[in-house]
């Protein structure tokens, strides 16, 4: 392996980036594909998630769903495990969320009911990943199969709650009854009117999200927790060897990592909609996974990830208005583009990189 | 009650037949060392496929064509991430499912313009009952009848297709030379390689038939079972199949009858909606559209006995230096 | 025998990026001859005949079989060529039979069954004119090691190999079952056979060999007539200096035994017992040896005392404590907080995490040691001041606590884990296999600190399949085969007896002693 060690800014920087690069490329032959230009499309998108303030709000409001379940799909990445159940474990923290708001949400104001929301949505998904981590740990049952099983799960399990147990009377919606004030973050616009958020939902959670950076980093990086995580996930009989235990280390970071998840239910119901509804996920658990590779499983990369991909879903948004061609599955489409080429293909370009690096590095070790 | 449980049965070979072929597709992967989690992707492709195509030109064949060519050309991309570039073949398989997902609707609503749907398919677009001689008149035959006419006589060629191409997949597998290369490319590739065969291009085969077999898969779900392509329309399918291919031991007659098990369980299931039991009243819906998820679930806990993959499964093959 | 080559290499250079494996090698292998090859590990042997069985191609320089210059640009052209190889690990698919591997590659058709049907035929023929003897349709995984190995030599001769390459062929052999192998590789020879035997054991060179040449650091440095050379020329030759093949030691001083295993019994997954009813004891300040060909069960005893594996049955004394085996649940970390080190036998896979810095493993098992901890969080600091005074105290380079382990040569690797390992001032060190893979260098430095720690009054269980590390080092030997200690011997042990011990012949000891059959 020494034969061809590369310098960190390449291994971190350079390489990362081509795999986007040519991730990026690869969507823009598919929007010529359905008859768009491009370029064109790029100037809306940027325009529509950076150019104006509201924008702004709308793409900082997606990518902070976005940093709770990439945090959530990295988390289970440094235990090698592949945590592709982030879509239900969010879906079921709204069940937590939704609790914590309908129980007190007429009777403290919302600082008091956040910390039991955070704490509901966070134990909910966590208690959605844990059988399948049990299952891992004991049975070796592929954690990605029974994680995508217990999306499919969950879909039923919420429709059928939202439609009896959860309903808000006297409706024939599926979902609950719209949260009081003690319910409700509020929105960073509320707060902080001179930036201009306008109608975007954006709110208080970006701050939590960003807390749970923080403290996700310390965990992998600081703690001893965090060492077993990784070591299990670099070497699990290394790790045995070390006196780690492979199930509980497996369970431990699949119930974070679905806790996590699970949190990502906040920004939406408790600082969005304010009540629990069908399919509020939307695919933001998928968009996980494809921000944990982009970000390379690092709290700094998830939130840039993140704020890429908020770009392209507030954006997108207004792309469907100007170019209606490009719809939603354009997002998926490049969801996949980005997990193929910085995940799968990741080392593609590492062959060539390496022969314009090796012949002048070879000489310099020559000469010493 | 007869006339039921042949209904039952004659349900459970259509709702099984996707599920084996797809199972099959994924033997022959896993079997060379290649994991394949993209199943789902590759047949939701193929249906797409099948269904543009059968509806452009109102041939089913060439619609199942189609179907075959989107399934390998995904197949190949697997293959290309996992093989050449040595790539995590989980994270290649995920790419795949979202990329078939977009790329689908995508195309589906910019083509066709109704919501991300194929349009219903025209006369010779879908493939016919194959109806077996003297069926009608056998059918009154007390038990024999039945079994005859309604059971075995009256699907589509997909599904014969389905259920033949499992002794041919078993005597592939162990009666010929391909078969023995395969098995021996997924426990070891060194064995392989040093014996003068080509480990890559083994794997590539394996990946294109798999890539094959998933396109009869999706292709029977559009324009067999199906008329046209719906978005989604495989529902996690292909991951079923996967469990199944794991709960048989990655052997063709036990995924055979995994898939049948699958298949009689959603099919009983249908049945059951709506009736009211004794004690617990009336199962709600959603139970039922659960169920084969649980189901799977439960099949990869092993709770019959552990099954152990080809011994090279997942592993990219490095020639080692010393 | 002709005057044309079987193998003649010329110039022949290989390089892997910036590391040059093979650097203008010749080699002459005469016809009908037993041609061996010697050299330290990474001295480039390996390479050279991955590029004569076509697995590399080299850089540059010519191949000639049989006096035509030729291009072997992969296995099948080797293959076709006459060229076979017997691979240090195995080239078997473990749940096949011998003749569906013996067929591998070499099928007539597309269908099994008249090449399944052939090969018996010709695999029969083979074994009678080769005594090479092994049944058909066992298959591999039930095999013991030494017919595994005929399995692979039967493979090459089913091909029709007229040279046939043996690549480190008795690391999994007993010093019997290797007399076995030459006399095979001297039929072969009688037969028209050209051997090449590479190997890093100079005892089967003077054994087996008519020519040996010497490989260093990746250059053929000189050729002899085995007759008319000597282990010692050899050895110098090999590494470029004298070389000390004995370790420095005063005699032990026992004292109290550190640890004690009584009547221990593991099974395996599959079934199988692969300890059987062990007992034995480790005294303060002394070296006990296991000896034993790999896959005996040294690994699995060694994997259970460090609370790596479950035992069926068994007890274990050690730290004033006394431990059910069979129904304990203890870890390897528990076994850790009773004062055991373990020193893996295989770093790659359990001892290092390549992946992680040096400093990072200088704590693998002692990670949560309160001296590492500020709190709920790790101490960086302390953490890499512990790993800077292990470098400097070991000597390992290069001397950065913040490079991937990835990085170092296997010897300096080999460091880190023991440094992490004794620096823990253990009671009893478990070593396994100290100086696999390791340079000469970092092998004498390694043996010293072993020894250190023995004077020091430490109990030291050491497993290793080199004969010559464990006589050296060793106060007292035990002898494992298949599973039991078959018996001790003193550090005066003569090599000849521990070979039979370890081949499973019966205990003389015990013999004359009249014990019953």
């Amino acid at each position: 392996m020494s034969a061809g060690q590369l310098p960190r800014w390449v291994d971190y920087g350079l390489i990362p980036f081509l795999n986007l690069a040519a991730a990026f490329l690869v969507s823009g032959l598919v929007v010529i594909l359905i008859g768009e230009n491009p370029l064109d499309a790029v100037q809306i998108l940027l325009w529509g998630s950076l150019g104006y303030a509201e924008g702004f709000g709308f793409t900082l409001f997606y990518a902070t769903n976005f940093i709770f379940t990439g945090l959530a799909v990295a988390v289970a990445f440094h235990a090698g495990l592949f945590n592709i159940g982030g879509e239900g474990q969010a879906y079921v923290g709204g069940l937590g969320v939704a609790i914590a708001c309908l129980a007190l949400d007429r009777y403290v104001p919302w600082y008091v009911t956040l910390p039991f929301a955070i704490a509901g949505s966070a134990i909910a998904g966590a208690a959605w990943a844990f059988i399948p981590a049990w299952l891992q740990a004991k049975r070796g049952s592929h954690v990605v199969i029974t994680t995508i099983m217990f999306n499919y799960i969950s879909f039923s399990l919420m429709v059928y709650l939202l439609n009896n147990a959860l309903k808000k009377p006297g409706s024939m919606q599926p979902e609950t009854r719209t949260f009081e004030d003690g319910g409700r973050i509020p929105f960073l616009n509320d707060l902080f009117p001179s930036l201009g958020f306008g109608y975007a939902p954006v709110n208080l959670s970006l701050m939590v999200a960003l807390a749970a950076c923080v403290l996700v980093w310390l965990l992998i990086w600081r703690t001893k927790l965090g060492y077993e995580i990784r070591s299990f996930g670099a070497n699990a009989t290394a790790a045995i060897y070390a006196g780690i235990s492979p199930v509980r280390i497996i369970v431990i970071t699949m119930l974070i990592s679905g806790g996590l998840a699970g949190m990502m239910a906040i920004n939406e119901i408790m600082g969005s909609q304010h009540r629990l509804l069908i399919d509020f996920v939307t695919g933001y658990g998928f968009v996980g996974i494809a921000v944990a590779l982009m970000g390379r499983a690092h709290p700094v990369g998830i939130v840039l990830a993140s704020i890429l991909f908020g770009m392209l879903y507030q954006g997108g948004a207004e792309l469907s208005f100007e170019m209606p061609n490009i719809t939603r599955d354009m997002i998926i489409v490049i969801q996949g583009l980005v997990i193929l080429f910085a995940g799968a293909l990741e080392h593609m370009f590492r062959p060539a990189i390496m022969r314009l690096f090796t012949p002048a590095r070879a000489l310099r070790a020559k000469e010493a | 009650m007869f006339e039921t449980i042949i209904l039952i049965l004659d349900s459970t070979i259509r709702v099984s037949t996707p599920l084996l072929l797809a199972c099959l597709a994924g033997l022959y992967s896993e079997r060379s060392g290649v994991v394949d989690i993209g199943l789902e992707g590759k047949m939701l492709g193929a249906a797409f496929g099948a269904g543009a195509v059968a509806y452009l030109t109102a041939s089913a064949w060439l619609g199942l064509l189609a179907g075959i060519g989107v399934s390998v050309a995904l197949g190949l991309l697997h293959g290309f991430a996992s093989i050449t570039n040595r790539g995590n073949q989980i994270v290649s398989g995920v790419a795949i499912n979202f990329l078939a997902a977009g790329l689908t609707a995508l195309l589906g609503q910019t083509w066709f313009r109704e919501g991300g749907r194929t349009p219903a398919l025209p006369e010779g677009g879908r493939f016919s009952e194959i109806v077996w001689p003297l069926a009608a008149e056998i059918r009154d035959i007390p038990v024999l009848g039945p079994i005859y006419s309604e059971l075995l006589s009256g699907h589509k060629i997909l599904v014969y297709a389905a259920f033949l191409a499992v002794p041919l997949t078993w005597w592939v597998l162990f009666r010929s030379r391909f078969g023995l290369r395969l098995r021996a490319v997924g426990e070891n590739p060194a064995a392989v390689d040093t014996a003068g065969i080509s480990v890559t291009w083994l794997r590539y085969r394996a990946v294109i038939v798999c890539g094959v077999l998933c396109g009869f898969a999706g292709s029977y779900l559009s324009i067999a079972a199906g008329s046209g392509f719906g978005v989604n329309m495989t529902a996690g399918q292909g991951f079923m199949a996967l469990a199944a291919l794991i709960f048989a031991k990655w052997k063709p007659f036990n995924a055979m009858f995994a898939c049948l098990l699958f298949g009689f369980l959603d099919a009983a299931g249908t049945r059951l909606q709506g009736v009211s039991f004794p004690v617990i009243g009336e199962v709600p819906l959603q139970v039922f559209q659960a169920l084969p998820y649980v189901l799977t679930v439960v099949l990869l806990a092993g709770f019959i006995g552990k099954a152990i993959p080809p011994k090279a499964s997942g592993i990219p093959y490095l020639k080692e230096r010393s | 025998m002709s005057d044309t080559p079987a193998i003649e290499l010329r110039r022949i250079n290989k390089s892997f990026g910036p590391v040059q494996a093979n650097k203008d090698i010749d080699l002459v292998v005469k016809k009908g001859s037993i041609h061996g090859i010697i050299g330290e590990n990474g001295a480039g042997k390996s390479t050279l005949m991955s590029i004569l069985y076509g697995f590399y191609h080299a850089d540059d320089g010519d191949i000639l079989v049989n006096g035509k210059k030729v291009t072997i640009s992969d296995s099948k052209a080797a293959i076709g060529m006459g060229i076979g190889m017997v691979h240090q690990h195995f080239m078997l698919v473990d749940n096949f039979s011998v003749l569906e591997n013996v067929v591998l590659g070499a099928e007539d058709s597309a269908l099994l069954s008249g090449s399944l049907g052939r090969a018996r035929v010709e695999l029969k023929r083979l074994e009678e004119e080769y005594e090479l003897r092994v049944d058909p349709d066992a298959l591999i995984q039930d095999l013991p090691v030494g017919l595994q190995q005929r399995v692979e030599i039967l493979k090459a001769l089913y091909r029709s190999a007229e040279v046939l390459i043996l690549d480190e062929p008795t690391g999994v052999l007993t010093p019997a079952e290797a007399d076995h192998l030459f006399k095979i590789l001297e039929v072969l020879k009688s037969e028209g056979k050209t051997v090449l035997l590479i190997t890093h054991k100079l005892r089967e060179i003077m054994k087996a060999t008519d020519t040996v040449s010497v490989m260093r650091r990746g250059e053929m440095v000189a050729t002899r007539e085995t007759a008319k050379t000597s282990m010692e020329e050899l050895a110098e030759l090999m590494v470029g200096r004298s070389v000390l093949l004995r370790v420095d030691k005063k005699p032990a001083e026992p004292k109290a035994p550190v640890m004690e295993v009584e009547n221990l019994t593991v099974t395996d997954s599959r079934g199988v017992q692969v300890v059987k009813d062990v007992s034995f004891s480790v005294r303060a300040g002394e070296i006990v040896g296991i000896a034993g060909v790999s896959g005996n069960g040294q690994s699995e005893l060694l994997e259970t005392l460090s609370g790596i594996r479950r035992a069926t049955r068994g007890t274990l004394k050690i730290n004033g404590e006394t431990i059910d085996l069979g129904t304990s649940t203890l870890d390897a970390a528990d076994m850790r907080a009773k004062n055991m080190g373990h020193v893996p036998e295989d770093r790659h896979r359990m001892g290092l995490i390549n992946s992680f810095s040096e400093y990072e493993n200088s704590i693998l098992g002692y990670h949560r040691d309160p001296a590492y901890s500020k709190g709920l969080l790790m101490d960086l600091a302390a953490i890499r001041k512990n790993a800077v005074a292990e470098i400097e105290k070991y000597d390992i380079r290069p001397p950065n606590p913040m490079l991937k382990t990835a990085n170092f040569s296997g010897g300096n690797q080999q460091k880190i884990v023991l440094a992490r390992e004794i620096e823990r001032d253990p009671e009893v060190l478990l070593v396994g296999q100290p100086t696999r893979g390791v340079d000469i260098g970092a092998i004498e430095f390694i043996h010293r600190r072993i020894v250190e720690l023995r004077d020091a009054g430490k109990g030291i269980l050491l497993v290793s399949v080199e004969l010559d590390e464990i006589r050296a080092l060793s106060d007292r030997v035990l002898v494992m085969f298949d599973g039991r200690i078959v018996g001790e011997r003193g550090t005066d042990a003569e090599e000849g007896e521990l070979g039979l011990l370890m081949a499973g012949v019966e205990d003389n000891k015990n013999a004359a002693k009249g014990v019953a059959q």
